[in-house]
């Protein structure tokens, strides 16, 4: 069970890790804000979520896995405000695609 | 496992600064706001996997708290910029302003 | 151990670019982008440190209301960057800035890599007495009962800068209100989130407050984040800066050091003298203490971002 709980936790946090190298790649290499705020969006909400899903089996008790989720909650909302916030910002910054 | 969960920490952090080159390059604020962004949400990553892999109390807190405050930075700067009745100046200056004051160095 | 050896490495090498970075960057804006990664990779340094409390503070503090208010700062320099960029200080002042910090580095890096032999602590110290005070986490024991002047000194310093924000404040506008930290209507997702986030971001700041007692967390994180609450509805425009003359701001930012200084000289009438806590009374009297602290913390920080008061309230 626990060798089970091993393997879920390694490729989740392999998988979001990928996600985290989008995001870095996206950021540095597309063209435009636009475009970069969007590879930024794939770290923030599937690396992250990937990598609490994939830590959960390795949490003490219930109440820690709970602290985690709400730690990937909050940083959704925040990230969904920002990107929505900085979005705004670069269209009428006027330096969008 | 521990060792595996601090070299993904390794991982997510190093992206994290990686991105980071983006912060100096620009060419506009909201570029060097993503980048932040992107170290903001690295850094929790790194801190979550640390806790898990290191078992330390109060780690998670640490996560908690930058989750909870992740949107500020990027909130204050919005709030920062000049608004719509002043598109005019504050719209193309924001960034190019700055890349000038860059280019005297 | 490897890994956790790159890590280490890797972090102490970023926080010093990124340190560099900020200063040698040209406007100022891109220098507090850097700030404020540099307070992110420095709370993650301080986790790595086995320094949590350290941590929990730096990213309270950092990642709020620090960036908060060096985000308006370099707004309202802007105007005025292009001109004062070419100020530049003379060649002796510079030359002696540089040896003095050389100077400073090397003293430091003289006491880090050669220590004295043993290296001193007061760790057992502290952790010797912790049972007496009844408080499990030994930082809150150092903040409150060992220290506890040094901390004490620390409230009155953030009450004075409080009011060094407030004498830029022209005769006519004093007590008045700050500026509205939302100059005209906020975007629809900011309102959301200045909505969803306080009651969340109240109970993460009491939990902080609370846990202070047995575990890292404390009066100054709780009160960083509750500040930070209380920013982020004013700058959404769901609340407007109080005035500054307004009563009940005053006994807020001044209840936290005046308890504090209460219950201090109330330990003239034990052995202990000023600060010192009566045995049993003392966690008791410490949390009562953290709890005022923390308002006070929280109200003096958020009227720090909010500025000087600029016009007579109506």
């Amino acid at each position: 069970m626990s060798l089970l709980a091993d393997v879920a936790t390694v490729l989740l946090v392999v998988a979001g890790a990928v996600f985290f190298l989008a995001g870095t790649v996206g950021l540095l290499r597309f063209p435009d804000p636009l475009s970069r705020l969007h590879a930024l969006t794939k770290a923030d909400n599937l690396g992250l979520g990937l990598m609490v899903l994939g830590l959960l089996p390795q949490m003490g008790g219930l109440a820690a896995a709970v602290k985690l989720v709400a730690v990937w909650l909050l940083a959704q909302v925040a990230g969904a405000t920002v990107t929505q916030l900085i979005a705004r910002a670069v269209r009428h910054g006027g330096s969008g695609p | 496992m521990s060792e595996f969960l601090i070299a993904a920490a390794l991982f997510v952090l190093a992206m994290a600064a990686l991105g980071l080159v983006r912060s100096l390059r620009g060419p506009t604020d909201a570029d060097r706001m993503m980048a932040v962004q992107l170290l903001g949400t690295g850094g929790i990553a790194a801190l979550l996997l640390l806790a898990a892999g290191t078992g330390m109390a109060g780690i998670v807190d640490t996560a908690l708290i930058l989750a909870l405050l992740a949107a500020f930075a990027g909130v204050a700067f919005v709030n920062s910029r000049p608004r719509d009745g002043a598109a005019g100046d504050g719209a193309a200056g924001d960034g190019r302003v700055g890349d000038i004051g860059a280019g005297n160095r | 151990m490897s890994a956790a050896l790159l890590l280490d490495g890797g972090l102490a090498l970023l926080v010093v670019a990124v340190a560099l970075r900020s200063i040698a960057v040209g406007p100022a804006f891109a220098a507090v982008v850097g700030f404020v990664a540099f307070g992110l990779l420095l709370a993650l340094a301080w986790v790595r440190l086995a320094a949590v409390d350290v941590a929990l503070t730096e990213a309270a503090i950092g990642s709020g209301v620090t960036g908060a208010v060096l985000i308006a700062a370099a707004a309202r320099l802007r105007p005025t960057e292009a001109g004062s960029a070419a100020e530049r200080p003379g060649p002796g002042l510079r030359a002696a800035t540089a040896a003095l910090s050389v100077l400073v580095s090397l003293a430091l890096a003289g006491l880090v890599l050669f220590p004295a032999d043993p290296a001193p602590s007061l760790a057992p110290d502290a952790g010797a007495h912790l049972a007496a005070l009844g408080v499990g986490n030994p930082v809150t024991a150092v903040l409150l009962a060992y220290r506890a002047m040094d901390t004490l000194l620390e409230k009155v310093v953030l009450l004075l800068a409080l009011l060094g924000v407030w004498s830029l404040a022209q005769d006519t506008a004093w007590g008045g209100l700050p500026r509205p930290q939302c100059p005209s209507r906020a975007e629809g997702s900011l309102v959301l989130l200045a909505r969803l986030l306080p009651p969340v971001g109240i109970l993460v700041g009491v939990y902080v407050l609370w846990v202070g007692a047995v575990a890292p967390g404390g009066a100054f994180q709780g009160g960083a984040i509750l500040a930070a609450m209380w920013i982020l509805a004013m700058i959404a425009g769901l609340l407007d800066p109080p005035a500054t003359g307004r009563r009940w701001v005053r006994r807020a930012v001044t209840v936290g050091p005046a308890v504090f200084m209460v219950v201090g000289v109330a330990g003239f009438a034990l052995p202990g003298g000023f600060l010192s806590y009566p045995e049993g009374l003392a966690k008791p009297l410490i949390i009562a203490v953290e709890v005022v602290l923390t308002l006070s913390i929280a109200v003096i920080l958020g009227l720090l971002v909010a500025g000087p008061p600029e016009r007579k309230s109506p």
